[in-house]
């Protein structure tokens, strides 16, 4: 088990070595975002706005501008409080920002909804020039920040706050593909970040009951890996999706954009159901919200049975 | 030396293409182009190092224009300077054209894309920052309006330069003393403008905004005296230049018909 933020902030200060040019910001919450490993090994290039996040991405963009390669860091849920900065300068002008978010999710889950993120997916992935990318845990976090540092452009990362498991072997090298974990025929379980180790728990499950049930990773929301979406669809005929994140406009949405238009099959898309979040144990929360395993598992006979 | 009878002649120019523009164009914001007009002469053609032959030139100074819909005062400044052609002040706020309704990255002369009230100074605090870091002597200017002080992000902005000693950095606000709805002081009371700056760490100066010698003595001080980050006030008057325009916040996003462009340029002969 590990974090994905605290991956985040190592990778941050191997980076440093490389890119001279590299500069992190942060609003205050350094230790919480672990942008503070950068800070102790270059604190010259380490930038702390105070909690004040449309500041955060102004000057993350000027930065950028200026010619720095920036990465931002905040809670996701507050970074969505300069979403109109993030769009109006950072994604139209092409900005080399990366915006790596933290505790996005339920993963923030004992301070409660004010500080939980599940709608962020889908406002970052309607920006046009705005990547969206949400590893499933740390292997592919730090090939994630490594890949953004080496390549131009405005990205949105999502990590989270807990330890997650492992998922990845440590050769595992990134590109914007879904990688197919477990092969299935009967259904494909579309997941991305902390649900597709539910999703890989469920698969095994189902496997037990002779349920074929394909495991795909979706980590790059956007740009979406829709020739692997489509493929899986044909083969399996069933498509399930899940998130951690509000049931519309997330991965769910995604994927059912490019079934509805180039396969339609039938879907169905698990996250939170349009609700807020609340305190808990991070686990009691993913019971609650009905993402866990379990709920994949149930999900996945009744929409086989449904569609016979 | 300054020529001021040369800087008045451009201003006179500047403020026919304003017009032209947003006359051409049916749409646009004459009333704020006119009160920053000098500002910018002043900016670009005595202050700043920039060159319009290689606007990327690692060593310019960059000039931000917060109130982005000032954009046919900086549009006409860049087109005067050399940038781009003059030809093309006729396709302001035209389908396809570089001269879009609000500032954009893509036009030469223009570091950002701007328009969307209260992001320019955080935007000049990271460019200033930059070149602080890199040790570049290049220095960064940032043009706010006076009702867009109403955005919170001015004021983390202005929290920021301070503490980080941004003495490279030049914020000037055109205090025309109107927003869209009315005047700053009916809206949201502004002042005292002066002293909210100055409790924040800013060395403020109060200058007349139409008037070269002042604006360039100070812009000439920048960063000489200590360590602070300058904001200049500059007290100008919104629609400046054409009497029945001044302080006739109507023509804040309104342009001239036909009769009054004939009286306006007339005002505006050399």
């Amino acid at each position: 088990m590990e974090s994905t933020r605290e991956t985040y902030g190592d990778t941050l200060a191997e980076l440093g070595e490389v890119y001279p040019e590299l500069v992190v910001v942060d609003a205050d919450l350094s230790v919480s975002t672990q942008t503070i490993r950068f800070f102790k090994k270059f604190p010259e290039r380490f930038v702390n706005v105070g909690c004040a996040e449309q500041n955060l991405v102004g000057t993350a963009a000027g930065l950028a501008v200026g010619g720095k390669t920036v990465f931002a860091s905040s809670y996701a849920i507050f970074v969505c409080r300069a979403w109109e900065q993030i769009r109006n300068t950072i994604a139209h002008d092409k900005l080399n920002v990366k915006i790596v978010v933290t505790h996005a999710g339920l993963s923030n889950a004992p301070d409660g909804a004010s500080h939980q993120a599940l709608e962020d997916i889908a406002i970052f992935r309607v920006i046009p020039h705005m990547r969206v990318i949400v590893p499933a845990d740390a292997v592919q976090t730090k090939a994630a920040i490594r890949f953004e540092a080496s390549h131009k452009g405005p990205a949105y990362i999502r990590l989270n706050r807990e330890k997650t498991p492992r998922i990845f072997e440590s050769d595992y090298q990134f590109n914007d593909n879904a990688i197919v974990l477990r092969e299935g025929a009967d259904v494909a379980i579309v997941a991305t970040g902390t649900t597709v180790y539910e999703a890989l728990k469920a698969s095994a499950q189902l496997q037990k009951e002779q349920i074929s049930a394909e495991v795909i990773e979706v980590h790059t929301i956007k740009p979406l890996d829709r020739r692997s979406i489509i493929k899986a669809a044909k083969e399996c005929g069933h498509v399930l999706t899940v998130e951690e994140h509000n049931r519309m406009g997330g991965l769910g949405s995604a994927v059912g954009e490019v079934l509805c238009e180039q396969t339609p099959v039938p879907l169905k898309i698990l996250g939170i159901d349009d609700r807020f979040g609340e305190t808990g144990q991070y686990p009691e929360l993913f019971h609650k919200y009905q993402i866990s395993d379990t709920f994949i598992e149930h999900e996945v006979k009744t929409l086989l049975a449904q569609n016979k | 030396m300054i020529d001021i009878p040369h800087l008045q002649s451009i201003a006179r120019q500047i403020r026919r293409d304003i017009l032209f523009q947003t006359n051409l164009a049916g749409s646009g914001h004459p009333g704020g182009s006119l009160s920053c007009t000098e500002i910018l002469v002043a900016l670009y053609f005595h202050v700043m190092n920039v060159n319009p032959v290689n606007p990327e030139e690692v060593s310019r100074d960059r000039f931000i224009l917060s109130k982005g819909h000032a954009a046919p005062a900086l549009y006409a400044t860049l087109a005067r300077k050399g940038f781009f052609s003059q030809d093309l002040l006729k396709e302001f706020r035209k389908f396809g054209s570089p001269l879009q309704g609000h500032p954009d990255f893509q036009t030469p002369g223009i570091e950002v894309s701007t328009g969307s009230l209260g992001q320019g100074l955080s935007i000049a605090n990271g460019v200033a920052l930059s070149g602080k870091m890199d040790k570049k002597e290049y220095r960064t200017f940032v043009l706010l309006g006076d009702g867009e002080c109403n955005e919170g992000q001015i004021w983390e902005a202005a929290m920021f330069s301070p503490h980080h000693k941004l003495k490279n950095l030049c914020a000037i606000i055109d205090r025309n003393q109107y927003q869209i709805d009315g005047t700053t002081e009916n809206i949201l009371a502004l002042e005292p403008l002066k002293e909210k700056w100055e409790s924040f760490g800013w060395d403020v100066k109060t200058v007349n905004g139409h008037d070269f010698n002042e604006l360039i003595s100070h812009f000439d001080q920048l960063g000489k005296n200590n360590q602070r980050p300058s904001l200049i006030i500059a007290n100008t008057i919104k629609g400046k230049g054409i009497s029945f325009m001044e302080n006739q916040n109507a023509f804040h996003g309104k342009c001239l018909n036909a009769e009054e462009m004939k009286k306006a340029l007339k005002e505006l002969e050399d």
